[in-house]
């Protein structure tokens, strides 16, 4: 049964992802570290430049001018993305924040994908993109306010054109595909990215938006960061083919790619930005990766998953892997190493002050922010809201 | 621009909407109409009818068969600045995109903390009475009444339609708006162009018919029905009040006070099965506000609690003239 997804690269169904062929034009066997995840025997690998040894493979089609100062840049990114995460968990596991999403393990496929936009390009966030957020700018207070409960969105989506995260999964592909209908009526230089996971993938929402994005060939990527897990269901439970195979279908230029590679992950992004930019169809990065923490910190990933398939992607870890990279190139001298460490404590140090800082949401302001025009009936109780609450003054 | 008429010209319900799309049009560039057949064929009730010939297929454009497509697309147009106009053909048609209007729609506003808005306009079709299939005769506004963050609205006339129209893709707030399908051939005598300033607000009530003895509250396709029932009351020596809601969520609360201080009796008519519906929440808020001056019970003349009936029988689940004096003649025996 497994088998019989095999793909033997000839039929045209595969033609246009010749990217996903090694160069030899045969599709390699996916290594068994996969094992409940389930991502089965047989199907493609995927792109990749830097391998999980930090060596660069000689033979990969991926295109792009490796210099030490964009390794720099990408790891910064990356590792000031892991402290916060892992200062944010901290936080949730003393009582700080009511729920947290940990990207960790994600960090080369938020970093390197936001990396190639530009910053007037619109980015529609699922809910765990946090690496994205940081790039964009996003204070940590921001950051964590929603998980502390002091709002449903921390940030001014218009001052980092960086969408409020999207807890019903997939519904952003849509706002998102809407949002570049207008970018295209506007003929406007601008590229959008729509992040989702191999979960959404499930979602009626993200097939009509991949669907409609194509017939009116806006200019949009959907990132799919799949990490395998959604909750505890794997991926093998999710799809019965390959998640960029399916968006081929649908008529979009579809990518699979390294996620933990963040180089590989960078060149993708950028290429079908350039692509899209200047007027082909919609794109679609599939980006295997990990998620190496619970989907939450509300579950124990131990009771649906083995610990060997979490020691084998430790291995694969997209920080470990690009450091050992730039040592090997001289890339990493000891002083910026001490400047980056110091740079992460002290966000760790803010994302702790920032998190008690954050100031409790006002009920009032849900009342005046339910509508643009406050109509009678809702102001007639905003107002018996405060007078009630004001008699315990 | 406007395309204002000096005189009064008699159009269809359905035609004044199409010439309220069009002034909205011409208003606003950045108004666009979305929807399944809305183009070539102008909607399956001819509502966006040489819109696209006008326009272009730019700001007139059809959409695939996916209303959660039709409603979450909307939204990211809204948030890119346009202001779009939904259609979803049928009202039993709605549900798939009900996630995009509740959940998200609804929410951007109060989500963002103020910071995003999304003024789209949803037009449904609504309401039984034309022999239709099952799904093309549903009234199900009281979902849409029931989440913050909507307004929800329901033309009665030609001339309502033409103004409220124009009025909801004013509106910064996303509104859900009723045509009442078997009156899109009932015909008035409208004068075209934008809203003049001293009409009635999009939130407003109007008074249909004046009277002192009962309160008729009603909506969309019954409000014909309820001026019809104070028609044949009046002979019987009845005065009825036939208050038409137009605004559903928000309700106009003053018009139905003073309507209800003046009668003392107040009854709901609506097309949708009455649990749960908007005559509970109109007779629950009439109850708390003016105990001691009603001298009955507030009533309900609505849809029975069931499925909608084959279309054979619909004539027997509507809320009709005879049920509605009825109604009448409880309230009045108190």
């Amino acid at each position: 049964m497994l088998q019989a997804t095999r793909r033997d690269g000839t039929s045209g169904h595969q033609q246009s992802l010749g990217d996903h062929r090694h160069k030899d034009g045969a599709l390699v066997e996916t290594a068994t570290v996969f094992s409940r995840s389930g991502t089965r025997t047989g199907w493609p690998e995927p792109l990749r430049l830097l391998r999980p040894d930090g060596t660069i493979d000689p033979g990969s089609p991926v295109r792009l001018e490796v210099t030490g100062e964009l390794c720099r840049q990408l790891y910064r990114d990356m590792l000031l993305a892991r402290r916060l995460d892992q200062e944010a968990y901290n936080l949730q596991r003393q009582g700080e924040l009511g729920l947290w999403l940990s990207c960790q393990g994600q960090e080369a496929a938020q970093v390197g994908s936001i990396r190639a936009t530009r910053e007037t390009d619109w980015v529609f966030p699922s809910y765990r993109e946090h690496a994205v957020g940081l790039v964009r700018g996003l204070s940590p207070g921001e950051l964590l306010s929603q998980w502390r409960g002091c709002s449903h969105s921390g940030w001014d989506p218009t001052k980092y054109n960086l969408h409020m995260y999207s807890l019903v999964l997939g519904t952003q592909a849509l706002h998102a595909t809407g949002y570049a209908m207008g970018v295209r009526a506007e003929r406007a230089d601008e590229v959008v990215l729509a992040y989702l996971g191999d979960g959404a993938t499930s979602q009626g929402d993200v097939s009509e938006a991949l669907n409609w994005a194509v017939i009116a060939n806006v200019p949009i990527i959907f990132f799919c960061q799949n990490n395998q897990w959604a909750i505890s269901t794997p991926v093998s439970a999710q799809t019965g083919t390959p998640l960029h195979q399916r968006a081929a279908g649908f008529g979009l230029d579809a990518t699979y790619v390294d996620g933990n590679d963040v180089l590989a992950v960078y060149a993708v992004t950028r290429d079908q930005a350039d692509r899209v930019r200047s007027g082909g169809v919609p794109g679609f990065v599939e980006a295997l990766t990990y998620r190496m923490a619970g989907h939450s910190t509300s579950d124990d990933p131990r009771r649906y998953r083995d610990a060997a398939e979490v020691e084998a992607w430790q291995l694969r870890d997209p920080l470990t892997r690009l450091l050992a990279y730039m040592e090997a190139q001289d890339w990493a001298d000891p002083r910026w190493g001490d400047q980056l460490r110091d740079e992460a404590d002290q966000l760790a140090a803010d994302t702790r002050a920032a998190c008690f800082a954050l100031p409790p949401p006002l009920l009032e302001d849900t009342f005046r922010n339910t509508l643009v025009t406050e109509t009678g009936p809702l102001r007639a109780e905003r107002e018996r809201f405060t007078a009630y609450r004001e008699s315990f003054l | 621009m406007t395309v204002s008429t000096a005189v009064p010209v008699r159009l269809p319900l359905g035609k004044a909407l199409n010439h309220g799309l069009r002034q909205a049009m011409l208003d606003d560039p950045r108004v666009m109409l979305i929807g399944e057949d809305v183009g070539t064929l102008g909607g399956v009730f001819r509502v966006t009818e040489g819109l696209l010939e006008e326009f272009g297929a730019s700001r007139v454009i059809n959409s695939p068969l996916a209303e959660s497509s039709i409603v979450g697309t909307a939204i990211g147009l809204a948030l890119r600045g346009f202001r779009p106009v939904c259609e979803i053909q049928f009202d039993g048609f709605i549900y798939p995109a009900f996630d995009q209007i509740v959940s998200q729609l609804a929410k951007i506003r109060a989500r963002s903390g103020g910071k995003l808005t999304a003024p789209v306009t949803i037009r449904v079709p609504v309401g039984g009475g034309i022999g239709a299939v099952e799904h093309h005769s549903e009234s199900n506004e009281a979902y849409f009444c029931h989440t913050a963050g909507l307004r929800v609205v329901s033309c009665a006339s030609p001339a309502d339609a033409h103004l409220m129209i124009q009025q909801a893709i004013a509106c910064d707030d996303p509104v859900v708006f009723y045509e009442p399908k078997r009156r899109y051939w009932d015909t008035d005598d409208i004068v075209l162009g934008p809203p003049t300033s001293g009409g009635l607000g999009l939130n407003q009530a109007r008074v249909a018919r004046e009277g002192d003895a009962v309160t008729l509250i009603t909506y969309g396709p019954t409000v014909r029905t309820g001026l019809d029932a104070a028609a044949v009351a009046a002979s019987e020596g009845h005065s009825i009040e036939v208050v038409d809601l137009r605004s559903l969520s928000p309700l106009d609360l003053p018009t139905l006070g003073a309507s209800v201080t003046k009668t003392r009796r107040a009854i709901v008519v609506h097309e949708a099965p009455t649990f749960a519906g908007l005559g509970a929440e109109i007779a629950a808020t009439l109850t708390e506000h003016y105990f001691e001056l009603l001298e009955a019970p507030v009533l309900r003349v609505g849809g029975y609690n069931t499925p909608y009936p084959p279309s054979r029988a619909e004539d027997l689940y509507l809320p009709d003239i005879d049920r509605v004096l009825d109604a009448i003649d409880v309230v009045l025996a108190y």
